[in-house]
């Protein structure tokens, strides 16, 4: 299949491109992340949480529902950092700037920019979620060692959500766009997959259809692995999420030469 | 990686060279060989098939039938190796805004896989080359238009090409910025860089480039060096009457000269502008007239004809 001999190394030169350009403004960059999951422990753990008289029940433990909350944190930062890297950033690149045009003129094929797109995309979910992590891990909400496989998950979680976004990006017609896949598709996971609250309370078809959303596996993940719980989830999850990247990747490939190819 | 460098192979040789898009076909069929160290042109209106050429010779665009080679190699199968021996400075302007100039030049380097030390060295000489040291550390968006159409072109040589295509290279600029550009051209081919060309400036074509093929509608209609072109299509001389009159035109036809009637000229191709100037002044009074030598825009115009491509 030539989507994927064309893949080479070369796309690592695309990744440390817009590396260069996330170290250059790396002060802007790295604050958010740092500060959105203390004002969401701080706006929903504590003052929301004080509401939850009770404690929740998770994988037969019971937890504080701020406890509960600081895992989903992780999750939903991995999938904003790259699903919003590979649409609207890629979408600019791609679009307005031209940068795809002008790589291609190089050795660089276009499997390469959209792997090296996907890499990078990856690479803000790990960086945003590991920042994520460690302020939770700080606050004692997660713990050793299992927090220390987080990162991985958040790497590779991060190539599914990448690869989800490249699909996206390689379709829509211009900016606003967008719009479709985050109230659709994203803006449903950040509430339903978990993170806010357990899925046992939802009746049985609601359960059974917060399985089929990438976030959920995540979110089970890094909820699993901040408790030092090893659940038959953890290897659902993975499962999901290489059978997922891999659909989304060769597809989001195919789209991005069908578009930019002519 | 094997190059067949034989001593008489092309820079560039198109077989039947061919694209369609949908129902267009933009080039149709094309036979052309560019020399190696020669600078090459390709001329023609607005969607003559110029540009869908230059990008199928850099592997932008896949060709649809025919064949192509670039120095040696066929563009289908091995494009990443026609890639990394080329340079290619688009007729967009497709900098990139995240960086500085200098940077521009180092991260675009880096995709040809060359190490920290050539990158910086090479930026640094290419910098010198295109007069742009001085704005080094400037963001794109602070730079002139001029100042970005040589920074798009000391880009493209970042891998020390064997062959260079300027799509359009001073389209927009100000005399003086053109200029610079034509000299750094000749230094170029000095350098025996060969060089492909386009541009809707026929003085530009007329003073870079050895030979010159003419496009319109996706075929190639003449092919020649410039001179030759003028010489054999025109004359040398060119005769321009104001307002003229319908007799003066079947004057001018009875005499059996070349000539074109535009909507308030009359233009006499001749090689004996005084001559034929000084028999039409003696039959006809004349409000206006001028004689002036021969060049490629009358070629182009005669040629490709004058009705506006939009």
């Amino acid at each position: 299949m030539s989507l994927i001999s064309n893949i080479s190394w070369r796309s690592l030169a695309l990744w440390k491109r817009n590396r260069d350009v996330f170290l250059t403004t790396w002060k802007t960059n790295f604050l958010p992340p740092f500060l959105e999951p203390i004002l969401y422990l701080v706006a929903m753990g504590l003052g929301f949480g004080a509401l939850i008289q009770a404690d929740i029940v998770y994988g037969g433990e019971s937890v504080e529902y701020i406890k509960f909350l600081a895992p989903g944190l992780v999750a939903i930062s991995i999938m904003y950092g790259a699903f919003f890297e590979c649409t609207y950033s890629s979408f600019v690149r791609m679009y307005y700037q031209k940068t795809f045009d002008a790589i291609l003129a190089t050795p660089l094929s276009l499997e390469d920019i959209i792997t090296g797109e996907i890499l990078w995309g990856a690479t803000k979910s790990f960086v945003n979620a590991t920042i994520v992590l460690g302020v939770i891990a700080v606050l004692g909400y997660a713990e050793l060692p299992g927090l220390l496989l987080i990162p991985l998950i958040a790497f590779v979680g991060g190539l599914m959500f990448a690869s989800l976004a490249m699909l996206f990006t390689a379709l829509v017609p211009n900016m606003d766009s967008f719009n479709y896949p985050f109230f659709l598709f994203i803006t449903p996971m950040f509430l339903f997959s978990g993170t806010f609250f357990p899925l046992s309370v939802l009746p049985e078809w609601g359960q059974q259809l917060a399985m089929t959303l990438p976030l959920t596996h995540i979110s089970n993940m890094t909820r699993d692995l901040s408790y030092n719980m090893l659940t038959t989830e953890v290897a659902i999850g993975a499962a999901y999420i290489i059978v997922l990247t891999a659909v989304c990747f060769l597809g989001s490939v195919y789209l991005m030469k069908k578009r930019l190819v002519k | 990686m094997q190059i067949d460098s034989g001593p008489f192979m092309p820079a560039v040789r198109a077989e039947k060279l061919t694209k369609v898009f949908d129902e267009l076909r933009a080039v149709d069929a094309i036979d052309f060989q560019i020399e190696e160290g020669e600078c090459f042109g390709f001329l023609g209106p607005n969607g003559a098939g110029k540009s869908t050429t230059m990008r199928m010779m850099h592997c932008a665009s896949p060709i649809t039938s025919g064949k192509l080679e670039v120095l040696g190699m066929d563009v289908n199968d091995r494009s990443r190796d026609v890639k990394a021996v080329i340079g290619v400075a688009p007729q967009e302007n497709n900098l990139d805004p995240d960086f500085t100039v200098r940077r521009n030049l180092t991260v675009y380097g880096r995709y040809f896989g060359l190490p920290k030390d050539v990158l910086e060295e090479r930026a640094d000489r290419l910098l010198e080359f295109m007069q742009l040291s001085e704005k080094r550390d400037e963001r794109i968006q602070e730079i002139s238009g001029g100042m970005k159409r040589r920074l798009i072109i000391a880009r493209a040589m970042m891998n020390d090409p064997r062959l260079l295509i300027l799509d359009e290279p001073t389209t927009g600029l100000d005399p003086q910025a053109r200029h610079l550009i034509w000299e750094k051209v000749r230094e170029l081919k000095r350098k025996k860089v060969t060089v492909i060309l386009t541009t809707h400036y026929m003085d530009e074509a007329e003073r870079l480039c050895d030979r010159l093929v003419i496009m319109d509608h996706g075929k190639i209609i003449l092919e020649g060096k410039p001179r030759d072109l003028i010489d054999s299509v025109i004359g040398t001389d060119v005769m321009e009457i104001d307002v003229p009159t319908d007799e003066m035109e079947a004057y001018v036809k009875g005499q059996g000269w070349q000539y074109e009637r535009t909507i308030d000229r009359l233009l006499i191709f001749t090689k004996e502008g005084q001559k034929t100037a000084a028999e039409i002044k003696e039959r006809f009074a004349m409000s206006y007239y001028l004689i002036r030598n021969a060049t490629l825009e009358d070629v182009f115009l005669r040629s490709t004809g004058r009705a506006l491509v939009e």
